[in-house]
């Protein structure tokens, strides 16, 4: 049985572990410390911790404010707020400042399940991505988020990190190959290359098992980084494969597949289909039916890998 | 020369400089930037602690002009205080200039944040304050808000979370000229009653005449003296105060002044000084 850990729970223990490291770093959240783990910090460091209410876009402004004062400030509620709602704060006060806010966003996509649309943020990545200078990281298991939130708090300047609600495999046990704006490749084939973040990942390496069965060989690459995104590896990856998916849990339109198509449309027009909402809205339900449901499980990717071989 | 005459000066010259630069960039707001100009003039040159040469000394005072299109009158204040040329006015709102539409502490020196998108700065200056408190310092954090901006609900999460956090080392003042972009604040969407309101949400509230030079020092020094809470100087101001076919008149909101309109504000405001420096 694999290890399942929620992104959010290592996001909860990391923070902790940077809290000793730097005695500048506080935390901000609205109103939601218990489902975005931030409350570990507040028992430890009470004094560094500071729960605004719900009220997301002085969330922002705070954390702007702290920041100008030398503060590394991570601000921490759920991906449709923290992009959504408090947008421009973060694109004026935060990223047009230039500050050291470091965004760590919990529930992003459809899989936060049951509490439907109003709470799945599957157009953050979008959001975040068109803002100057804002790093976008889309950690897929705990041991990367842990890597990802600690890079974030180590580099000047802002952050938006997406995590998930559910508990995710385990995939980076033994070694963990993360690095600020390298995608990194997790299995070798010439067929096609499947570039995947968050959650989206083990559903591609599922995909890539099945595929080899069937006798296609695929190279699955992990694309944590969103922005700035690895053009090197996208290049390559067409080179070599010359066909290519993108699998993530957003909205097609913006996301991953956006990112990647035009690294592509720019240096190499390579077939490409991308997995991921198609233009709709979410609803309530177990996560896994709304995959099912929405067209983001393993069984999709294996159909949009058939699909662009077939435009080879 | 006593200081109430001095600084009546210092505003005189930062709504020259106002007038000047608006009509050579050919746009801008000097509308609400003359309405500000005492308090402006109040704060940096007697009240702020902060040193032009060093605009990042950290235990320096905190401004920020959250109702950042009245960014003339800041950037006059700066410029006279010597944070760069005062030659660099003329550049406002032209293309390559350090001297944005808005405040933008990456270009302007002595700007502390981007500010101007309304709601914004009060935030941002809630945080600075917090930051000020937990790390013990002295530092005070002064913003200035429009009326109209205080229809912004940010302005009241702000409110909300600065008396909540005590900050007694934050003063906001208000620039309650009772004009918005589309004419009166009470007939737009009145925020009245706005004295009760900030009273409702824990502030200690000054009311100050915004143009009477000895009230506003006043007003500041009572803040300073506020224990346990942050505190709001409302000043009932004029909008375009200081020139007088401007005063009062919502199209100078965001529409600058002719040349022809500049020369005449000028010969006004050069006038009007004259008797202060006799």
């Amino acid at each position: 049985m694999e290890k399942l850990i929620a992104t959010r729970d290592a996001f909860g223990e990391v923070l902790v572990e940077l809290g000793e490291r730097y005695e500048n770093l506080v935390v901000l959240t609205a109103d939601l410390a218990e489902s975005t783990r931030t409350y570990k910090f507040a028992n430890r460091f009470p004094n560094r911790f500071f729960n605004i209410g719900i009220a997301e876009q002085n969330m922002m402004g705070i954390a702007a404010g702290l920041a100008s004062c030398g503060k590394i400030v991570v601000a921490s509620s759920f991906a449709i707020f923290a992009s959504g709602r408090a947008w421009e704060q973060v694109r004026y006060s935060i990223c047009h400042s230039y500050l050291n806010v470091k965004i760590v966003a919990t529930h992003g996509g459809i899989s936060v399940g049951e509490d439907g649309s109003s709470h799945q943020a599957a157009e953050d990545i979008s959001l975040m991505r068109t803002i100057p200078g804002m790093r976008v990281l889309v950690p897929a298991d705990a041991a990367e988020t842990k890597k990802a939130v600690e890079v974030a708090v180590e580099t000047e300047g802002p952050f938006y990190i997406r995590l998930g609600r559910p508990k995710v495999p385990l995939i980076f046990e033994d070694e963990l190959p993360f690095q600020l704006g390298k995608g990194y490749k997790l299995t070798e084939g010439s067929d096609v290359t499947i570039f995947a973040c968050g959650i989206m990942l083990s559903q591609a390496l599922e995909a890539e098992k099945n595929l080899r069965k069937e006798g296609i060989r695929s190279q699955v690459i992990n694309m944590s980084t969103i922005k700035p995104i690895d053009r090197q590896i996208i290049i390559e990856a067409a080179k070599t494969t010359g066909a290519i998916v993108t699998a993530e849990e957003h909205q097609v339109i913006g996301g991953l597949g956006s990112a990647v198509s035009e690294v592509l449309s720019e240096n190499i027009p390579t077939p490409l289909e991308r997995v991921g909402l198609r233009d709709r809205f979410g609803e309530s339900g177990k996560p896994q039916k709304l995959f099912e449901k929405y067209g983001l499980t393993a069984g999709h990717i294996e159909e949009a890998v058939k699909k662009v071989l077939r435009r080879k | 020369m006593d200081k109430v005459t001095e600084l009546k000066i210092k505003a005189n010259q930062l709504r020259q400089d106002v007038i000047e630069m608006t009509a050579e960039a050919g746009s801008g707001h000097p509308g609400g930037s003359l309405s500000s100009a005492d308090i402006v003039a109040c704060l940096y040159f007697d009240v702020l602690r902060h040193d032009p040469k060093d605009p990042k000394w950290p235990d320096r005072d905190r401004f920020v002009l959250s109702k950042g299109h009245a960014c003339p009158v800041l950037y006059s204040a700066l410029a006279r205080c010597g944070y760069f040329p005062v030659e660099e006015l003329k550049t406002l709102r032209k293309i390559g200039s350090r001297l944005q539409g808005h405040p933008d502490n990456r270009k302007t020196p002595g700007v502390e944040i981007c500010s101007g998108s309304l709601g914004q700065g009060i935030s941002t200056a809630v945080g600075m304050a917090l930051a000020g408190k937990m790390d013990k310092k002295n530092f005070r954090v002064y913003t200035l808000i429009g009326d109209g901006e205080i229809e912004e609900g940010e302005v009241w999460e702000a409110a909300m979370s600065a008396s909540h956090y005590k900050l007694d080392n934050l003063c906001a003042i208000l620039d309650y000229n009772g004009l918005q972009i589309d004419g009166p604040i009470k007939k737009v969407m009145s925020p009245e009653p706005i004295k009760e309101k900030w009273l409702a949400f824990g502030w200690y509230v000054i009311e100050v005449d915004g143009h009477n030079i000895p009230e506003i020092l006043n007003a500041f020094s009572q803040a300073k003296e506020i224990k346990g809470k942050p505190s709001i100087i409302i000043a009932h101001t004029v909008k375009g105060k200081g020139v007088s076919f401007m005063e009062n008149v919502v199209g100078f909101h965001g529409k600058a002044p002719t040349k022809e309109e500049a020369k005449k504000a000028l010969k006004e405001l050069r006038e009007e000084v004259k008797q202060w420096k006799s």
